[in-house]
Protein backbone atom coordinates (compact mmCIF):
# COMPACT_ATOMS: atom_id res chain seq x y z
CA UNK A 1 0.00 0.00 0.00
CA UNK A 2 1.17 3.69 -0.93
CA UNK A 3 1.27 5.81 1.84
CA UNK A 4 -1.48 8.18 2.46
CA UNK A 5 -1.34 10.83 4.44
CA UNK A 6 -3.51 11.73 7.18
CA UNK A 7 -5.03 15.59 5.79
CA UNK A 8 -5.66 17.35 9.14
CA UNK A 9 -9.17 18.27 8.64
CA UNK A 10 -11.99 18.15 10.97
CA UNK A 11 -14.28 15.77 9.82
CA UNK A 12 -17.64 14.13 10.94
CA UNK A 13 -17.49 11.10 12.77
CA UNK A 14 -16.91 8.06 11.14
CA UNK A 15 -15.44 10.07 8.16
CA UNK A 16 -11.62 10.24 7.25
CA UNK A 17 -9.03 12.19 4.82
CA UNK A 18 -6.57 11.39 2.99
CA UNK A 19 -4.19 13.59 1.11
CA UNK A 20 -3.52 12.02 -2.35
CA UNK A 21 -1.73 14.29 -3.96
CA UNK A 22 0.32 17.49 -3.66
CA UNK A 23 1.86 20.46 -4.81
CA UNK A 24 0.32 20.51 -8.10
CA UNK A 25 0.08 23.94 -8.88
CA UNK A 26 -3.19 26.23 -9.01
CA UNK A 27 -5.57 23.37 -8.91
CA UNK A 28 -8.93 24.50 -9.59
CA UNK A 29 -11.23 22.12 -11.16
CA UNK A 30 -11.32 18.34 -11.13
CA UNK A 31 -12.94 15.19 -12.66
CA UNK A 32 -12.53 12.40 -11.51
CA UNK A 33 -12.36 9.07 -14.28
CA UNK A 34 -14.63 5.51 -13.45
CA UNK A 35 -11.31 4.08 -12.98
CA UNK A 36 -10.40 6.54 -10.02
CA UNK A 37 -7.88 9.24 -12.31
CA UNK A 38 -7.89 12.32 -12.33
CA UNK A 39 -7.79 15.40 -14.35
CA UNK A 40 -6.58 18.30 -12.54
CA UNK A 41 -7.52 22.09 -14.27
CA UNK A 42 -4.81 24.65 -13.54
CA UNK A 43 -5.56 28.28 -12.78
CA UNK A 44 -2.43 28.80 -14.72
CA UNK A 45 -0.48 26.86 -16.57
CA UNK A 46 2.81 25.29 -15.85
CA UNK A 47 5.58 24.38 -17.85
CA UNK A 48 2.63 24.69 -21.04
CA UNK A 49 0.46 22.49 -19.04
CA UNK A 50 -3.03 23.44 -18.20
CA UNK A 51 -3.95 20.15 -17.13
CA UNK A 52 -2.27 17.41 -15.32
CA UNK A 53 -3.49 13.96 -15.40
CA UNK A 54 -3.04 11.68 -12.71
CA UNK A 55 -3.34 7.95 -12.56
CA UNK A 56 -4.25 6.22 -9.27
CA UNK A 57 -1.91 3.73 -8.11
CA UNK A 58 -3.05 2.05 -4.44
CA UNK A 59 -5.03 5.08 -3.58
CA UNK A 60 -2.25 7.73 -4.17
CA UNK A 61 -2.53 10.05 -7.74
CA UNK A 62 0.56 9.75 -9.60
CA UNK A 63 1.34 12.39 -12.29
CA UNK A 64 0.97 11.51 -15.42
CA UNK A 65 1.22 13.67 -18.58
CA UNK A 66 0.39 17.43 -18.65
CA UNK A 67 -1.73 19.29 -21.87
CA UNK A 68 -3.69 22.15 -22.50
CA UNK A 69 -1.39 25.28 -22.64
CA UNK A 70 -4.15 27.12 -20.67
CA UNK A 71 -4.92 28.10 -17.71
CA UNK A 72 -8.40 27.84 -16.70
CA UNK A 73 -11.27 26.73 -14.15
CA UNK A 74 -13.30 24.22 -15.24
CA UNK A 75 -12.99 19.98 -15.57
CA UNK A 76 -15.54 17.88 -16.12
CA UNK A 77 -16.11 14.72 -17.68
CA UNK A 78 -19.32 14.03 -19.52
CA UNK A 79 -20.34 11.48 -21.95
CA UNK A 80 -17.04 10.17 -23.10
CA UNK A 81 -15.66 13.93 -22.64
CA UNK A 82 -13.56 15.76 -21.10
CA UNK A 83 -14.34 19.20 -20.80
CA UNK A 84 -12.07 21.92 -19.92
CA UNK A 85 -12.33 25.78 -19.79
CA UNK A 86 -9.99 28.81 -20.09
CA UNK A 87 -11.00 32.35 -19.14
CA UNK A 88 -12.38 32.98 -23.26
CA UNK A 89 -13.44 29.69 -24.23
CA UNK A 90 -14.75 25.98 -23.62
CA UNK A 91 -12.83 22.89 -25.09
CA UNK A 92 -13.61 19.24 -24.95
CA UNK A 93 -11.33 15.81 -25.18
CA UNK A 94 -12.63 12.67 -26.75
CA UNK A 95 -11.70 9.38 -23.64
CA UNK A 96 -10.92 5.91 -25.06
CA UNK A 97 -12.43 3.45 -23.27
CA UNK A 98 -9.76 4.03 -20.42
CA UNK A 99 -11.18 7.29 -20.27
CA UNK A 100 -7.77 8.28 -21.41
CA UNK A 101 -7.16 11.44 -23.75
CA UNK A 102 -7.36 10.63 -27.26
CA UNK A 103 -5.65 13.31 -28.86
CA UNK A 104 -4.30 15.90 -25.94
CA UNK A 105 -3.28 18.50 -28.62
CA UNK A 106 -6.13 18.87 -30.62
CA UNK A 107 -9.58 19.59 -28.72
CA UNK A 108 -12.45 20.54 -30.26
CA UNK A 109 -13.44 24.30 -29.47
CA UNK A 110 -16.89 24.21 -28.38
CA UNK A 111 -17.23 27.48 -27.38
CA UNK A 112 -15.30 30.94 -27.86
CA UNK A 113 -15.20 34.68 -27.63
CA UNK A 114 -16.61 34.97 -23.92
CA UNK A 115 -15.76 37.79 -21.99
CA UNK A 116 -12.44 38.15 -19.92
CA UNK A 117 -11.79 41.89 -18.13
CA UNK A 118 -9.68 39.45 -15.57
CA UNK A 119 -12.09 40.25 -12.93
CA UNK A 120 -14.08 37.26 -12.31
CA UNK A 121 -13.09 35.69 -15.69
CA UNK A 122 -13.22 32.00 -14.66
CA UNK A 123 -15.53 30.19 -16.90
CA UNK A 124 -16.89 26.98 -14.95
CA UNK A 125 -19.34 25.06 -16.84
CA UNK A 126 -21.87 21.73 -15.97
CA UNK A 127 -23.57 19.59 -18.61
CA UNK A 128 -27.54 17.81 -18.73
CA UNK A 129 -28.26 14.46 -20.01
CA UNK A 130 -30.15 16.30 -23.13
CA UNK A 131 -27.11 17.71 -24.72
CA UNK A 132 -26.26 20.94 -23.24
CA UNK A 133 -23.36 22.48 -21.58
CA UNK A 134 -23.86 25.55 -19.03
CA UNK A 135 -21.56 27.89 -18.87
CA UNK A 136 -20.74 30.98 -16.40
CA UNK A 137 -19.56 34.15 -17.56
CA UNK A 138 -19.04 36.30 -14.49
CA UNK A 139 -19.65 40.25 -14.00
CA UNK A 140 -16.33 42.27 -14.78
CA UNK A 141 -17.10 44.31 -11.63
CA UNK A 142 -18.14 44.40 -8.12
CA UNK A 143 -21.56 46.08 -8.18
CA UNK A 144 -21.91 47.96 -11.92
CA UNK A 145 -20.91 51.26 -10.25
CA UNK A 146 -19.86 54.10 -12.99
CA UNK A 147 -16.16 53.81 -11.12
CA UNK A 148 -15.93 50.01 -10.49
CA UNK A 149 -14.92 49.39 -6.64
CA UNK A 150 -14.95 53.84 -6.09
CA UNK A 151 -16.77 55.01 -2.76
CA UNK A 152 -19.88 56.64 -3.19
CA UNK A 153 -19.72 55.83 -7.25
CA UNK A 154 -23.20 55.02 -8.40
CA UNK A 155 -24.81 52.11 -10.58
CA UNK A 156 -24.51 52.11 -14.27
CA UNK A 157 -28.33 52.76 -15.23
CA UNK A 158 -29.32 49.79 -16.89
CA UNK A 159 -26.18 47.54 -16.10
CA UNK A 160 -24.77 47.18 -19.71
CA UNK A 161 -22.56 44.90 -18.48
CA UNK A 162 -26.13 42.28 -18.43
CA UNK A 163 -25.67 41.74 -22.23
CA UNK A 164 -22.74 39.76 -22.44
CA UNK A 165 -21.06 38.70 -18.61
CA UNK A 166 -23.40 38.29 -15.02
CA UNK A 167 -25.28 35.14 -16.20
CA UNK A 168 -25.50 31.11 -17.30
CA UNK A 169 -25.12 30.65 -21.25
CA UNK A 170 -26.68 27.73 -22.50
CA UNK A 171 -24.82 25.84 -25.63
CA UNK A 172 -24.62 22.47 -27.32
CA UNK A 173 -22.14 20.45 -25.98
CA UNK A 174 -21.30 18.67 -29.14
CA UNK A 175 -20.78 21.88 -31.61
CA UNK A 176 -17.92 23.45 -32.07
CA UNK A 177 -17.26 27.58 -32.04
CA UNK A 178 -20.14 28.76 -30.84
CA UNK A 179 -20.52 31.98 -30.13
CA UNK A 180 -22.55 34.37 -27.37
CA UNK A 181 -25.42 34.40 -30.22
CA UNK A 182 -25.41 30.80 -31.14
CA UNK A 183 -26.07 30.18 -27.63
CA UNK A 184 -29.04 30.88 -24.76
CA UNK A 185 -28.86 33.09 -22.86
CA UNK A 186 -30.13 30.96 -19.64
CA UNK A 187 -30.12 33.25 -16.58
CA UNK A 188 -28.86 36.74 -15.99
CA UNK A 189 -28.55 38.60 -12.87
CA UNK A 190 -25.44 36.79 -11.42
CA UNK A 191 -22.53 38.52 -10.36
CA UNK A 192 -20.29 35.58 -10.56
CA UNK A 193 -20.78 31.60 -10.29
CA UNK A 194 -17.65 29.84 -9.87
CA UNK A 195 -19.83 26.59 -8.83
CA UNK A 196 -22.67 24.85 -10.53
CA UNK A 197 -24.06 21.67 -11.21
CA UNK A 198 -26.89 20.04 -12.49
CA UNK A 199 -29.14 18.12 -10.39
CA UNK A 200 -30.28 14.77 -11.98
CA UNK A 201 -32.68 14.09 -9.53
CA UNK A 202 -34.87 17.25 -10.47
CA UNK A 203 -33.37 18.17 -13.56
CA UNK A 204 -32.72 21.33 -12.56
CA UNK A 205 -30.08 23.79 -12.57
CA UNK A 206 -28.04 24.36 -9.12
CA UNK A 207 -25.39 27.69 -8.99
CA UNK A 208 -23.94 29.10 -6.29
CA UNK A 209 -23.18 32.77 -6.48
CA UNK A 210 -20.28 34.90 -5.06
CA UNK A 211 -21.78 38.07 -3.48
CA UNK A 212 -21.14 41.70 -4.02
CA UNK A 213 -18.04 43.21 -1.97
CA UNK A 214 -17.02 46.19 0.30
CA UNK A 215 -20.78 47.54 1.55
CA UNK A 216 -18.98 49.66 4.28
CA UNK A 217 -16.32 50.71 1.82
CA UNK A 218 -18.55 51.76 -0.66
CA UNK A 219 -21.33 53.15 1.57
CA UNK A 220 -19.76 54.04 5.19
CA UNK A 221 -23.46 56.05 5.75
CA UNK A 222 -25.35 52.76 4.99
CA UNK A 223 -23.11 49.76 6.57
CA UNK A 224 -20.56 49.14 9.50
CA UNK A 225 -17.69 47.26 8.96
CA UNK A 226 -19.34 44.69 11.39
CA UNK A 227 -22.17 44.05 8.87
CA UNK A 228 -20.28 44.36 5.93
CA UNK A 229 -18.50 41.66 6.75
CA UNK A 230 -21.42 39.33 6.91
CA UNK A 231 -23.61 40.59 4.02
CA UNK A 232 -24.53 40.15 1.53
CA UNK A 233 -25.58 36.36 1.35
CA UNK A 234 -23.63 33.69 -0.26
CA UNK A 235 -26.80 32.64 -2.28
CA UNK A 236 -27.81 29.13 -4.06
CA UNK A 237 -29.92 29.45 -6.61
CA UNK A 238 -32.42 26.71 -8.18
CA UNK A 239 -32.29 28.00 -11.89
CA UNK A 240 -34.61 27.57 -14.96
CA UNK A 241 -34.64 29.32 -18.09
CA UNK A 242 -35.15 32.92 -18.51
CA UNK A 243 -34.20 33.10 -14.50
CA UNK A 244 -33.21 36.79 -12.96
CA UNK A 245 -31.26 36.56 -9.72
CA UNK A 246 -31.03 40.75 -9.67
CA UNK A 247 -27.71 41.42 -9.46
CA UNK A 248 -26.82 44.32 -9.93
CA UNK A 249 -29.58 45.79 -8.26
CA UNK A 250 -30.45 43.64 -5.19
CA UNK A 251 -29.06 41.27 -2.99
CA UNK A 252 -29.81 38.78 -0.57
CA UNK A 253 -29.19 39.71 3.65
CA UNK A 254 -29.73 36.58 5.39
CA UNK A 255 -30.31 38.54 8.63
CA UNK A 256 -33.21 40.40 7.41
CA UNK A 257 -34.64 37.43 5.21
CA UNK A 258 -35.32 39.24 2.24
CA UNK A 259 -34.03 40.73 -0.51
CA UNK A 260 -32.47 44.28 0.13
CA UNK A 261 -32.18 46.98 -2.51
CA UNK A 262 -28.75 47.65 -3.43
CA UNK A 263 -27.03 51.03 -2.22
CA UNK A 264 -25.90 51.71 -6.04
CA UNK A 265 -29.30 51.71 -7.25
CA UNK A 266 -31.10 54.26 -4.27
CA UNK A 267 -30.68 51.55 -1.34
CA UNK A 268 -29.86 52.23 2.35
CA UNK A 269 -29.62 48.76 3.57
CA UNK A 270 -33.14 48.79 4.56
CA UNK A 271 -35.08 49.11 1.68
CA UNK A 272 -36.60 46.34 0.31
CA UNK A 273 -36.18 45.32 -3.72
CA UNK A 274 -38.88 44.77 -6.63
CA UNK A 275 -40.41 41.35 -5.87
CA UNK A 276 -39.34 40.38 -9.68
CA UNK A 277 -36.12 38.73 -9.16
CA UNK A 278 -35.20 35.04 -7.98
CA UNK A 279 -35.12 34.20 -3.97
CA UNK A 280 -32.43 31.29 -3.17
CA UNK A 281 -32.91 28.39 -2.21
CA UNK A 282 -30.14 28.87 0.54
CA UNK A 283 -28.29 32.10 2.21
CA UNK A 284 -24.75 31.61 3.86
CA UNK A 285 -23.12 33.90 5.58
CA UNK A 286 -20.96 37.09 3.18
CA UNK A 287 -17.58 36.81 0.98
CA UNK A 288 -17.13 32.73 2.06
CA UNK A 289 -16.43 32.57 -2.10
CA UNK A 290 -18.17 29.14 -2.79
CA UNK A 291 -15.99 27.75 -5.77
CA UNK A 292 -17.98 24.96 -6.66
CA UNK A 293 -20.82 22.69 -6.05
CA UNK A 294 -21.36 19.20 -6.27
CA UNK A 295 -24.81 17.06 -5.68
CA UNK A 296 -23.46 13.96 -4.21
CA UNK A 297 -25.03 10.25 -5.58
CA UNK A 298 -22.79 8.42 -4.17
CA UNK A 299 -23.39 5.12 -2.09
CA UNK A 300 -20.16 5.20 0.51
CA UNK A 301 -21.57 8.06 2.59
CA UNK A 302 -24.49 7.66 5.18
CA UNK A 303 -28.03 8.13 3.95
CA UNK A 304 -28.21 11.64 4.30
CA UNK A 305 -25.52 12.49 2.22
CA UNK A 306 -27.18 10.95 -0.64
CA UNK A 307 -28.63 13.39 -3.23
CA UNK A 308 -27.21 16.39 -1.09
CA UNK A 309 -24.69 19.10 -1.92
CA UNK A 310 -21.43 19.74 -1.00
CA UNK A 311 -19.85 23.69 -1.58
CA UNK A 312 -16.33 23.86 -1.55
CA UNK A 313 -15.66 27.44 -0.34
CA UNK A 314 -12.40 29.02 -0.89
CA UNK A 315 -12.76 31.48 1.95
CA UNK A 316 -13.07 35.24 2.44
CA UNK A 317 -10.97 38.15 2.09
CA UNK A 318 -13.50 40.82 2.44
CA UNK A 319 -14.37 40.70 5.77
CA UNK A 320 -11.50 42.48 7.64
CA UNK A 321 -11.54 44.09 10.41
CA UNK A 322 -13.35 40.57 11.40
CA UNK A 323 -10.97 37.28 11.19
CA UNK A 324 -11.58 35.58 7.27
CA UNK A 325 -13.56 33.00 7.27
CA UNK A 326 -15.01 29.90 4.69
CA UNK A 327 -11.97 28.01 4.14
CA UNK A 328 -14.49 24.74 4.00
CA UNK A 329 -16.38 22.18 2.41
CA UNK A 330 -20.08 22.44 3.47
CA UNK A 331 -23.06 20.15 3.31
CA UNK A 332 -26.46 20.95 2.31
CA UNK A 333 -29.20 17.69 2.49
CA UNK A 334 -31.69 17.76 -0.22
CA UNK A 335 -34.70 15.07 -0.88
CA UNK A 336 -36.03 15.75 -4.42
CA UNK A 337 -34.23 18.64 -5.33
CA UNK A 338 -35.12 20.83 -2.62
CA UNK A 339 -32.60 21.44 0.42
CA UNK A 340 -34.72 19.82 3.12
CA UNK A 341 -32.28 20.94 6.22
CA UNK A 342 -30.00 23.55 7.49
CA UNK A 343 -26.18 23.86 5.69
CA UNK A 344 -23.44 22.41 8.04
CA UNK A 345 -19.64 22.44 7.65
CA UNK A 346 -18.62 19.05 6.57
CA UNK A 347 -14.68 19.21 6.06
CA UNK A 348 -12.50 21.74 7.80
CA UNK A 349 -8.87 22.63 8.64
CA UNK A 350 -7.83 23.38 5.15
CA UNK A 351 -6.63 26.53 5.99
CA UNK A 352 -4.10 25.17 8.72
CA UNK A 353 -4.79 27.73 11.41
CA UNK A 354 -7.48 28.61 13.54
CA UNK A 355 -7.94 32.74 13.04
CA UNK A 356 -6.88 33.59 9.55
CA UNK A 357 -6.28 37.49 9.51
CA UNK A 358 -5.88 37.69 5.44
CA UNK A 359 -6.42 35.09 3.04
CA UNK A 360 -2.54 34.69 2.16
CA UNK A 361 -1.85 33.31 5.55
CA UNK A 362 -4.57 30.10 4.58
CA UNK A 363 -2.43 27.16 3.72
CA UNK A 364 -5.41 25.61 1.50
CA UNK A 365 -8.43 27.17 -0.02
CA UNK A 366 -11.01 24.70 -1.16
CA UNK A 367 -11.60 25.31 -5.12
CA UNK A 368 -12.98 21.89 -6.73
CA UNK A 369 -14.90 18.63 -5.76
CA UNK A 370 -15.42 15.37 -7.66
CA UNK A 371 -17.18 11.93 -6.48
CA UNK A 372 -14.87 9.13 -6.66
CA UNK A 373 -16.22 5.57 -8.87
CA UNK A 374 -15.93 4.16 -4.92
CA UNK A 375 -18.27 7.36 -4.07
CA UNK A 376 -15.70 8.84 -2.13
CA UNK A 377 -15.68 12.89 -2.05
CA UNK A 378 -12.02 14.81 -3.86
CA UNK A 379 -11.06 18.11 -3.11
CA UNK A 380 -8.84 20.11 -4.60
CA UNK A 381 -6.75 23.42 -3.27
CA UNK A 382 -5.22 25.76 -5.36
CA UNK A 383 -2.70 27.63 -3.10
CA UNK A 384 -0.48 24.30 -3.18
CA UNK A 385 -2.01 22.13 -5.39
CA UNK A 386 -3.57 19.41 -2.84
CA UNK A 387 -5.81 16.82 -3.74
CA UNK A 388 -7.65 15.10 -0.59
CA UNK A 389 -9.74 11.67 -0.46
CA UNK A 390 -12.78 12.09 2.03
CA UNK A 391 -14.04 8.53 2.94
CA UNK A 392 -16.61 7.47 5.14
CA UNK A 393 -15.52 3.75 7.21
CA UNK A 394 -18.37 1.71 7.53
CA UNK A 395 -18.64 0.61 11.35
CA UNK B 1 1.98 72.86 19.20
CA UNK B 2 0.38 72.04 22.12
CA UNK B 3 1.30 70.32 25.16
CA UNK B 4 -0.88 67.52 26.97
CA UNK B 5 -1.77 68.55 29.81
CA UNK B 6 0.64 66.85 31.60
CA UNK B 7 2.98 69.87 30.88
CA UNK B 8 5.85 67.30 30.19
CA UNK B 9 8.11 67.85 27.21
CA UNK B 10 8.52 64.49 26.09
CA UNK B 11 4.66 63.94 25.64
CA UNK B 12 5.20 66.02 22.39
CA UNK B 13 5.75 63.88 19.51
CA UNK B 14 8.76 64.74 16.78
CA UNK B 15 6.60 65.88 13.92
CA UNK B 16 8.02 63.46 11.11
CA UNK B 17 5.60 60.73 12.66
CA UNK B 18 2.61 62.26 12.27
CA UNK B 19 2.37 61.80 8.55
CA UNK B 20 2.13 57.49 9.57
CA UNK B 21 -0.86 58.35 12.29
CA UNK B 22 -3.01 60.29 9.74
CA UNK B 23 -1.97 57.45 6.85
CA UNK B 24 -2.52 54.19 8.94
CA UNK B 25 -5.69 55.98 9.37
CA UNK B 26 -6.34 56.54 5.28
CA UNK B 27 -5.16 52.91 4.75
CA UNK B 28 -7.55 51.69 7.19
CA UNK B 29 -10.32 53.32 5.46
CA UNK B 30 -9.73 53.25 1.98
CA UNK B 31 -7.28 50.41 1.60
CA UNK B 32 -7.09 47.70 3.98
CA UNK B 33 -10.03 45.65 2.59
CA UNK B 34 -8.56 44.82 -0.64
CA UNK B 35 -4.66 44.71 0.05
CA UNK B 36 -5.51 43.55 4.18
CA UNK B 37 -3.73 45.27 7.70
CA UNK B 38 -0.46 43.53 7.23
CA UNK B 39 -0.03 44.55 3.68
CA UNK B 40 -0.20 41.35 1.95
CA UNK B 41 -2.86 41.43 -0.43
CA UNK B 42 -5.28 38.98 -1.53
CA UNK B 43 -3.20 35.93 -3.43
CA UNK B 44 -4.51 35.91 -7.50
CA UNK B 45 -7.06 39.46 -6.78
CA UNK B 46 -5.01 42.22 -5.23
CA UNK B 47 -1.12 42.50 -5.13
CA UNK B 48 0.84 42.89 -1.76
CA UNK B 49 2.25 45.71 -1.04
CA UNK B 50 5.18 44.43 0.90
CA UNK B 51 8.99 44.75 -0.79
CA UNK B 52 7.58 45.40 -4.27
CA UNK B 53 9.38 47.74 -6.52
CA UNK B 54 5.79 49.35 -7.69
CA UNK B 55 5.53 50.57 -3.30
CA UNK B 56 9.27 51.09 -2.87
CA UNK B 57 10.38 52.56 -6.27
CA UNK B 58 9.52 55.95 -8.18
CA UNK B 59 7.58 57.65 -6.41
CA UNK B 60 5.69 59.23 -9.21
CA UNK B 61 4.40 56.07 -10.60
CA UNK B 62 3.31 54.99 -7.38
CA UNK B 63 0.78 58.59 -6.78
CA UNK B 64 0.04 58.23 -10.22
CA UNK B 65 -1.15 54.31 -9.56
CA UNK B 66 -3.42 55.81 -6.66
CA UNK B 67 -5.06 58.40 -8.59
CA UNK B 68 -5.94 56.84 -11.47
CA UNK B 69 -6.12 53.51 -10.48
CA UNK B 70 -4.75 50.13 -11.91
CA UNK B 71 -6.08 47.38 -13.85
CA UNK B 72 -4.73 44.05 -15.75
CA UNK B 73 -1.02 44.84 -15.00
CA UNK B 74 1.32 41.48 -13.57
CA UNK B 75 2.80 41.65 -10.99
CA UNK B 76 6.25 39.58 -10.73
CA UNK B 77 4.60 37.38 -12.82
CA UNK B 78 1.84 37.20 -10.94
CA UNK B 79 -1.90 38.03 -12.50
CA UNK B 80 -4.40 40.15 -9.94
CA UNK B 81 -7.94 39.94 -10.69
CA UNK B 82 -9.29 42.70 -9.19
CA UNK B 83 -9.05 46.32 -10.21
CA UNK B 84 -7.52 49.42 -8.25
CA UNK B 85 -9.66 52.23 -8.31
CA UNK B 86 -8.90 55.99 -9.46
CA UNK B 87 -8.73 57.73 -5.92
CA UNK B 88 -7.73 61.02 -7.53
CA UNK B 89 -11.62 62.14 -6.73
CA UNK B 90 -11.98 60.44 -3.43
CA UNK B 91 -8.39 61.52 -1.51
CA UNK B 92 -7.02 64.79 -1.00
CA UNK B 93 -3.19 65.48 -1.32
CA UNK B 94 -2.34 65.40 1.44
CA UNK B 95 -4.70 62.05 2.90
CA UNK B 96 -2.86 60.49 -0.77
CA UNK B 97 0.95 61.39 0.81
CA UNK B 98 -0.02 60.40 4.62
CA UNK B 99 -1.40 57.01 3.21
CA UNK B 100 1.96 56.19 0.96
CA UNK B 101 4.15 57.32 3.58
CA UNK B 102 2.54 55.03 5.93
CA UNK B 103 2.51 52.19 3.60
CA UNK B 104 6.03 52.93 2.24
CA UNK B 105 7.22 52.36 6.19
CA UNK B 106 4.95 49.14 7.23
CA UNK B 107 4.61 46.00 6.44
CA UNK B 108 8.48 45.74 6.68
CA UNK B 109 9.12 48.50 3.87
CA UNK B 110 11.37 51.55 4.25
CA UNK B 111 11.36 54.26 1.86
CA UNK B 112 11.48 58.04 1.82
CA UNK B 113 8.12 59.76 2.54
CA UNK B 114 5.87 61.46 0.12
CA UNK B 115 4.79 64.56 0.06
CA UNK B 116 1.91 66.42 -0.53
CA UNK B 117 4.14 68.64 -2.68
CA UNK B 118 5.05 65.50 -5.10
CA UNK B 119 1.34 64.49 -5.00
CA UNK B 120 0.54 68.39 -6.72
CA UNK B 121 2.60 67.69 -9.21
CA UNK B 122 1.92 64.20 -10.44
CA UNK B 123 -2.26 65.75 -10.14
CA UNK B 124 -1.23 68.51 -12.19
CA UNK B 125 0.71 66.72 -14.80
CA UNK B 126 -2.57 64.55 -15.46
CA UNK B 127 -4.78 66.87 -16.14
Amino acid sequence: MANTEDAGLTLPAGFSASIVASNLGSVRHIAITKEGNVYAKLGRAKGGNGILYLKNNNGQLEKQNGFGDYGGTAMRIHDGYLYASSNTDVYRYKLNSNDEVLDPSNPEKIVTGLLDHEEHNSKSVTLDDAGNIYVNVGAYSNSCQVEDRTPGSMGRPGCPILDSAGGIWQFKADKADQHYGDGVHYAIGLRNVVGLDWNRKDNTLFVMQHGRDQLHDLFPQYYDAKASAILPAECMYEIHQGDNAGWPYIYYDQIQKKQILMPEYGGDGKKAADKKYLDPVMAFPGHLAPNDLLFYTGNQFPEKYKNGAFIAFHGSWNRSPEPQAGYFVVFVPFSNGKPTGQWEVFADGFAGAKDISSPGKAAHRPCGLAQGPDGSLYVSDDVKGTIYKIAYNKK
Amino acid sequence: MKNSSSGRITDIKPTHQKPITNGEKVYKKVCLSCHQADGSGVPNMTPPLIQTSFVLGDKEKLIHIVLDGLKNVDIDDQTYNNPMPALGSVLKDKEIADVLTYVRNSFGNKASAVTVAEVKAVRGNMK
